[in-house]
């Protein structure tokens, strides 16, 4: 049955987080995702899954890693001060490949600044946050609906290519109340249980770069580690070989596969002078300044990014390519700028409107933006 | 070898993962022994055992055991722990520990896993020192005592683990050192049937690093010095507290039962649901 809903953005992402067969949430309370722990903390029982409160964020980065070993879908939901927390758990992530669900409901920033303003701060910290190689995947919803849609795929992701995956929303989307539509049939992916083999290798190269994992219990007897580890799990921390050939391929899977897990939709781009490329909350702002543009005969376009990351570059360079200017609209001060700087730098002057403060950048200032590169 | 001489415990082992990491004279392998034979004692199926560590030379001990295994981040163990037990209640779960992966570094997850009373067993092994990285003071290392960070002797107050465990809500909670295993043996088994939190802290020594800075140079003076320091707790007990500095005090600090912190979520849980818990979900496309 299609279910019709109006709801607030961060119990979207709850309702998301269940649709996608995720049944246990670890958390702790932070302004501005708080309801994402509340509405789990209320629903998740009913379907037969579990919420607990950990003492901290760091151990609810822990505690769904755990989760997901135990044979579970699992997720965390926080803000700014709290992802900065989870990074080295989300680290072990990567290294362990364990698929989780991390959703970041971003917040003004850097420490506590603005807890109850929107910001989208955090972005290269979902890149680039815990130590070392790895290659994140993240999702960016810009409405209530998406939010939904996203977490669903967000669990998807995490099953396929076997890694955390990051919903990077922001307070905007948190916390507006908008009408969805939950279809009746919609994907999920359930985790793929390896064939009990004599050879079976946990940490193998077989499928989208990755292999099948077992829960624990299932008889297989895997050590699990953060250590440089070869195929079998086993650490193999002096070898410069396992070590290359292990994060060669934790990256490789993402990167191997972007065609497949990279998102980005477009409109009025074809004959657009300037194209506004944005991601989150301030996309609704964009398409409105587009609409207005437009309507002034003026040629402007917009390129939405779903994915974040991996960064989209070939499909934004396909859409943006030939546009002469090209306008970031994001809040914080430059990050997913320098991307689409390094993307089109040969093509196109990129430049950055770069929002802080805590509200959304509005359809009209973005157009005043616009004179004034249209001016130049 | 012939099938005679064969050590009992060696079908537990990852053999294709010896030989081990550990320095001659190190406690661990007297406390793999222990845990092995509290094991059979306690009749426990070794295949249902999922053991959880964190870093440090302790919580290497998972990686040779021949059972599902998550060796985790410095101090979190507890953390990943509570997320697999929660996950899947009908696995024992086994944390291995030391004092700095639990009482300093992960010390405020081991108080809070301690008031959950969730059931996991917990072996933290008590060096008095950081091994992994060299022999540094730990917050249990004692007033005094050298460490490469305490060239002039530790200025600090060391932890009492098993009495602060206890006092957070651990419904079983012991201490012994590895000169005395066969208590040890027993309260390792009592802790792995115990349906709490169990926490079971052994003191051992470490020749290479403690011994060393600490004029203890051989295993043998280390469990001379231990066993002369030992104190039974029912003695203790009657002892006054200027009597007890520098002494050991072993024994039981929490035996008793209350509500356990997995089953009340899952009774929630199947109440909630009417009886739609499913364990190892992931693997359901219906849920």
């Amino acid at each position: 049955m299609v279910e019709e809903l109006f709801i607030q953005g961060n119990e979207a992402c709850a309702k998301g987080a269940i649709a996608a067969g995720c049944r246990f949430f670890a958390g702790y309370p932070i302004t501005p995702s708080t309801e994402v722990a509340e509405t789990l903390a209320r629903e998740l029982p009913k379907v037969g899954g579990s919420f607990v409160q950990m003492e901290d964020e760091i151990a609810s980065a822990g505690a769904i890693i755990g989760g997901s070993w135990g044979g579970t879908k699992s997720m965390t939901a926080t803000s700014g001060p709290g992802i900065s927390l989870m990074q080295e758990n989300i680290g072990y992530a990567f290294m362990s490949e364990t698929p989780i669900v991390i959703v970041d409901v971003q917040r003004g920033s850097p420490s506590t600044a603005q807890p109850t303003m929107a910001a989208q701060g955090d972005m290269m910290q979902a890149r680039w946050g815990s130590h070392g190689d790895y290659e994140p995947i993240a999702l960016s919803p810009s409405s209530v609906q998406e939010f939904f849609d996203f977490t669903v795929k967000a669990f998807n992701l995490a099953e396929q290519y076997r890694c955390p995956v990051f919903v990077m929303a922001d307070e905007v989307i948190g916390h507006m109340r908008e009408k969805i539509v939950i279809e009746d049939d919609i994907e999920i992916v359930p985790r793929k249980r390896p064939e009990k083999t004599d050879d079976y290798l946990p940490f193998e190269n077989i499928e989208n770069g990755t292999t099948p994992m077992p829960a624990f219990g299932d008889g297989f007897n895997i050590h699990v580690t953060g250590l440089t580890h070869d195929e079998r799990g086993y650490p193999d921390t002096n070898d410069p070989e396992t070590h290359d050939k292990l994060i060669q391929r934790i990256c490789d899977k993402v990167l191997n596969n972007k065609d497949k897990i990279c998102s980005v939709r477009s409109e009025n781009c074809e004959d657009a002078d300037i194209i506004i490329v944005s991601y989150g909350a301030p996309v609704r702002s964009a398409i409105e300044a587009v609409n207005k543009a437009r309507a002034n005969n003026q040629k402007v376009g917009y390129v939405k990014i779903d994915t974040p990351w991996p960064f989209p570059d070939e499909q934004l360079r396909e859409i943006a390519g030939n546009a002469s200017d090209v306008l970031v609209v994001e809040m914080n001060l430059g990050q997913m700028y320098y991307e689409v700087d390094r993307a089109l730098k040969k093509d196109a002057n990129v430049h950055l409107m770069g929002v802080i403060g805590g509200l959304l950048p509005t359809p009209d200032e973005i157009l005043e933006k616009i004179e004034k590169i249209g001016g130049n | 070898m012939s099938q005679e001489k064969q050590n009992r415990f060696l079908p537990y082992l990852r053999e294709d993962r010896l030989p081990h990491i550990f320095c001659p004279g190190c406690g661990n392998g007297a406390i793999i022994n222990a845990f092995l034979a509290a094991m059979e004692k306690a009749e426990m199926d070794f295949d249902n055992i999922a053991m959880v560590s964190g870093i440090g030379c302790s919580s290497r001990i998972p990686g040779y055991l021949k059972c599902d295994s998550l060796h985790t981040t410095h101090g979190r163990a507890l953390s990943f722990a509570t997320g697999l037990k929660t996950a899947n209640k009908d696995l024992d779960v086994v944390v291995f520990t030391g004092d700095g992966d639990a009482a300093s570094i992960g010390g405020n997850h081991l108080i809070h896993a301690a008031r959950r009373n969730i059931n996991l067993t917990v072996i933290c092994i008590n060096n008095n020192i950081y091994g992994m990285t060299g022999g540094q003071i730990s917050p249990t290392s004692p007033k005094g005592s050298f460490g490469t960070t305490a060239p002039y002797g530790n200025q600090d107050t060391p932890f009492k683990l098993a009495e602060l465990v206890a006092a957070a809500g651990a419904t079983y909670s012991a201490r012994w050192t590895t000169v005395q295993i066969e208590n040890l043996v027993t309260s390792i088994k009592d802790g792995l049937k115990n349906p709490g939190f169990s926490f079971i802290e052994v003191a051992t020594q470490c020749p290479t690093y403690y011994g060393r800075k600490n004029k203890l140079k051989t295993p043998t003076a280390m469990a001379a010095v231990m066993k002369a320091n030992t104190v039974f707790k029912s003695a203790a007990d009657r002892m006054r507290p200027r009597d007890l500095e520098g002494k050991i005090v072993v024994g039981e600090f929490a035996d008793y039962t209350k509500d356990e912190f997995t089953e009340s979520i899952d009774k929630l849980s199947v109440e909630k649901s009417g009886n739609r818990t499913i364990i190892n979900s992931a693997y359901e496309r219906e849920l």
